[in-house]
């Protein structure tokens, strides 16, 4: 208790459930989201245990349903689980890299009652776009956001931005309006698991950043209410850390291919925590009661400077990942943010990747597959 | 606001917008808005107002609504609800 207020808090209903169905994926993108040791975890969730924690979820609060990966579209029980989704009540989004994709499995998933399709690109150019996929697929994407389209879905285009693509914004936004996107992400990359391992390729220039900005409000405007974009800024050039995931255990339930319960894709790597599985355990006993849930729930585990500042309240100490990647200790303030005793942390990535860039010794793309998942954690 | 409802053709049709969904979601005691995600948490007299872009034209909207709470002056603010709404791409014109 202090003069900003009380910390009390109490445990909200889960509302955003995220179901990574598999680890398995035909692209290789150099800033996957997966944990970066993903190949050791082989074991996936049978389509029995999907359909109970499903309903469990349900009936804790959730109504948004992210059914993504890895390649969500590599299991063949999609379809099965879209109908019971929509049969509980959920909204459902599949996020998919169209790869993998055809005309009959995208009418099939619409008549089990999918709501909304995202297809991730990775650039607006064909040979930038298979570079950083590591795999031929610019093609057979726009193929099929052409084909999603027609068949009625509201679809999202995102894009993970970083220095690569960021100079394209531009004509990633035209082939975005050609396509008739609904939304746009312009997610700039964010430095954890994948993205964290190639930080000296793939980091970009404020001035780069600050420009594509420019281009992407300009775009805003003129396509105001026919396509919506938003422009995700990269934390790295913020000096007040976003609420990571809505805050920890706040909103956001995330269930790994192996039945791991996360309040965020990369908690996997942090250390020290023991993670719940839905196969062990029931999906409220995990959400309200677990160790893991509870750990950076709400105010009280904040050291300072958070823990006698109002802005905890809205940005709940910022990211557990960015605090352990940087500072090895997942429990201090985001460095991130400017009030940090670690924030000259960001600076240095900078300086580092821009030394070693100069230099041209930044090491080669590490891309997402299981033999470098392999090579990077053994 | 002096004119808010200008911009809404009060003799067309109008439906929740495609690709949202408006329902009753017990665990908010109250109706919502979904959407790619997203989801809007509606007041009371908003969802009164969603439940009737069946098909019925703002005109209709607002009579209805004026038969079903007689005691009220309804008209100004369902206009403006269903302009902005019609603005923000919750409803659309069938
Ligand atoms: S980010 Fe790329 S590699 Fe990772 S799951 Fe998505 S499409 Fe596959
Ligand atoms: S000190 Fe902590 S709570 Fe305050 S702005 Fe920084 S990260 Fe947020």
């Amino acid at each position: 208790m202090n003069g900003d207020g009380s910390n009390t808090y109490e445990t909200p209903q889960p509302l955003w459930l995220l179901a990574e169905l598999t680890y398995r994926c035909p692209l290789q993108c150099p800033y996957c989201s997966n944990p970066v040791d993903f190949a050791r975890y082989k074991d996936e969730l049978s389509t029995e245990d999907w359909l109970r924690v499903l309903r469990e979820a349900r009936e804790l609060g959730c109504a948004q349903l992210g059914f993504s990966g890895g390649e969500p579209l590599l299991r063949r029980d999609l379809e099965t689980l879209v109908e019971e989704s929509r049969k509980l009540g959920y909204y459902t989004n599949l996020i998919t890299s169209a790869v993998g994709m055809d005309t009959d499995r995208v009418a099939r998933l619409k008549e089990a009652g999918l709501d909304h399709i995202q297809i991730s690109f990775q650039a607006s150019r064909q040979d930038v776009s298979d570079y950083i996929a590591g795999t031929k697929s610019y093609e057979r994407k726009i193929e099929m956001a052409r084909t999603v389209k027609s068949q009625g879905y509201p679809m999202v285009l995102n894009i993970v931005l970083h220095r690569h693509n960021l100079d394209h914004i531009s004509e990633i936004l035209d082939l975005a309006a050609d396509l008739d996107a609904d939304y746009v992400e312009l997610a700039n990359t964010q430095y954890y698991g994948w993205a964290y391992l190639n930080r000296d390729q793939l980091l970009p220039t404020r001035e780069q950043v600050e420009r594509a900005e420019e281009v992407a409000n300009r775009y805003q405007e003129y396509y105001k209410g026919q396509m919506e974009i938003f422009f995700v800024a990269p934390d790295y050039f913020d000096t007040q850390p976003k609420a990571c995931m809505g805050g920890w255990g706040n909103v956001f339930l995330g269930i790994a291919p192996d039945g791991m319960v996360l309040p965020c894709q990369s908690a996997r790597d942090l250390p020290g925590i023991t993670f719940p599985n839905v196969q062990d355990e029931s999906l409220p006993d995990i959400w309200y009661r677990s160790e893991a849930f509870n750990r950076f729930r709400g105010y009280d585990w904040m050291p300072e400077p958070c823990a006698s500042c109002p802005e905890r309240f809205n940005d709940f100490g910022g990211c557990r990942c960015q605090a352990y990647l940087l500072t090895g200790d997942p429990a201090r303030t985001d460095p991130v943010c400017s009030l940090s005793p670690d924030h000259h942390k960001i600076a240095e990535a900078f300086d580092e990747a821009a030394e070693r860039q100069a230099q041209e010794e930044a090491q080669p793309l590490v891309f997402r597959n299981p033999r470098n998942s392999g090579k990077v954690t053994s | 606001m002096s004119d808010a409802a200008s911009n809404l053709d009060q003799q067309a049709a109008l439906t929740v917008a495609s690709g949202f969904r408006f329902q009753w979601e017990p665990s908010q005691s109250g109706y919502v808005l979904l959407y790619p995600e997203g989801m809007i948490t509606l007041n009371d007299s908003a969802a009164e107002i969603l439940k009737l872009c069946d098909g019925r034209t703002a005109r209709e909207i607002v009579e209805a609504l004026s038969t079903q709470f007689p005691d009220a002056d309804l008209e100004a603010d369902v206009l403006e609800f269903l302009e902005e709404a019609h603005e923000r791409g919750w409803i659309q014109y069938v």
